[in-house]
């Protein structure tokens, strides 16, 4: 096989793990802010569900979570798995993983806010969702910028994970190719592309952290 | 018919009684000033005042809009100094747009800040910050201005600002409730001056009859605030 039969191929492979990697963050940041909105619930049921959920999120292999999103539906329901289903799968387990880690980034940052900015917008009248929209959020984001710079380059390398469902993403690809083809090469692309990718990461997300640093 | 009225409120923190039946009236155009020793209460009937905290016990009889000036500013850091004072008039108030930038320059004039409505609040000083926030207040023209110890978290060399503006605005009649450790300020700009001791009102008057007070607590406060003076 030539050097550009095989980058053609894990080429595709890196448009599949592209699009788990923007899909991911898509569908897990917003389902992080509702789990961090539960998680500090006045309503303990609802707290105790929700610290349940990272809990497990966080306490187990997201390989593992894969694998029960994929196989759960026949095991638990008996419901036939199609071929298909196994990208939809990849990206509700990530979804779900990712939003357990997001909801704590969060919850850090709205907790570290002091308490001031809350009673400075009460007393000028603001309304509990505008204080929140609008005085908080804003600061919020800006404090929690590097925390999620890491787990969206934890993201981009745990997009090989989809590999357990046979999805052909990158690192799918570059193992079948090794194998065949009894060569390395692959996986010196693969690094290179998971480098790369990272490093355009950490330069968009610096660009984000020069954005917000016209105040302090 | 007073514009603001607090009787006898009561508040414990986890059966620490702060208050112990606490009653105020502030007239329109009113200076009130509240003095008192660390942990007399003044804090916490500022913010019961002002709905940051709810009273056990006791009544409030609010004939106006409360404004608050914080020790520690509280500006918001990610909106320009323009913009902490126009926000809650336009986003609360939702007063028109030409009005509201045309009060907020002025009120940055007379607090001499005419020059910083671009700047963020960590370029400018903490009594520049102070300004600001005095500014921001009195932008939703509420009828009574509370003031929690708005020169504690300055340096020294920069109270003077704030209390210049203070007293420029005692000169235009706003109906003010200012709690202070500035003595001689509280003396010199309050029409009605309450002591406050161990959660009660020890004393209360003009600023001649509490600071000439034979009341043993007054007494050793104010001895040794003058102990700390020199």
């Amino acid at each position: 096989m030539t050097l550009e039969t095989m980058i053609q191929q894990l080429g595709s492979g890196m448009v599949v793990s592209t699009e788990i990697f923007f899909l991911t963050l898509l569908f897990s940041l917003p389902l992080g802010l509702l789990v961090c909105f539960g998680r500090m619930s006045r309503f303990s049921l609802l707290r105790w569900l929700m610290s349940a959920y990272i809990s497990v999120m966080r306490g187990t292999p997201l390989m593992l979570q894969l694998m029960v999103v994929y196989f759960g539906p026949y095991f638990f329901f008996g419901i036939s798995i199609t071929r298909g289903y196994s990208m939809v799968a990849v990206l509700i387990g990530f979804a779900l993983n990712y939003a357990a880690y997001f909801a704590e980034i969060y919850r850090g940052g709205i907790e570290s806010m002091p308490v001031g900015q809350y009673e400075a917008a009460q007393v000028l009248g603001y309304k509990r969702p505008q204080t929140f929209l609008h005085i908080i959020l804003p600061q919020v984001i800006k404090r929690i910028l590097p925390a999620v710079t890491n787990e969206v380059i934890t993201l981009v390398k745990d997009t090989s994970l989809a590999f357990v469902l046979a999805v052909a993403e990158m690192f799918t690809i570059a193992k079948q190719i090794a194998s065949s083809q009894t060569t390395m090469m692959p996986f010196v692309i693969a690094a290179i592309f998971y480098y790369v990718f990272n490093l355009l990461v950490a330069v968009v997300m610096g660009k984000f952290e020069k954005m917000l640093s016209y105040y302090r | 018919m007073s514009l603001f009225e607090m009787k006898n409120i009561t508040k414990s923190f986890e059966g620490q009684e702060v208050l112990k039946g606490i009653s105020l009236t502030v007239d329109k155009g009113q200076v009130l000033g509240i003095i008192g020793p660390s942990g007399s209460g003044k804090s916490t009937l500022l913010r019961i005042a002002t709905g940051l905290e709810k009273a056990d016990g006791g009544e409030i009889i609010k004939n106006g809009s409360v404004g608050l000036v914080f020790q520690n500013f509280n500006l918001f850091p990610h909106y320009s100094v323009m913009k902490n004072i126009v926000d809650a008039p336009l986003r609360v108030q939702k007063r028109k747009k030409e009005e509201v930038y045309a009060q907020a320059r002025k009120l940055l004039a007379q607090m001499g800040l005419a020059d910083k409505e671009k700047s963020y609040p960590f370029q400018l000083s903490g009594g520049q910050q102070q300004r600001v926030s005095i500014a921001r207040a009195l932008a939703m023209n509420p009828d009574i201005l509370f003031f929690d110890e708005p020169t504690s978290a300055l340096d020294p060399e920069l109270t003077g600002e704030i209390l210049k503006v203070i007293r420029q605005l005692a000169d235009d009649h706003i109906t003010m409730v200012i709690v202070t450790h500035e003595m001689n300020f509280a003396r010199e700009i309050s029409d009605h001056i309450l002591f406050m001791d161990r959660g009660v009102v020890a004393v209360e008057g003009s600023p001649q009859e509490v600071f000439s007070s034979e009341h043993h607590r007054m007494r050793e406060f104010l001895g040794k605030f003058h102990q700390g003076e020199s």
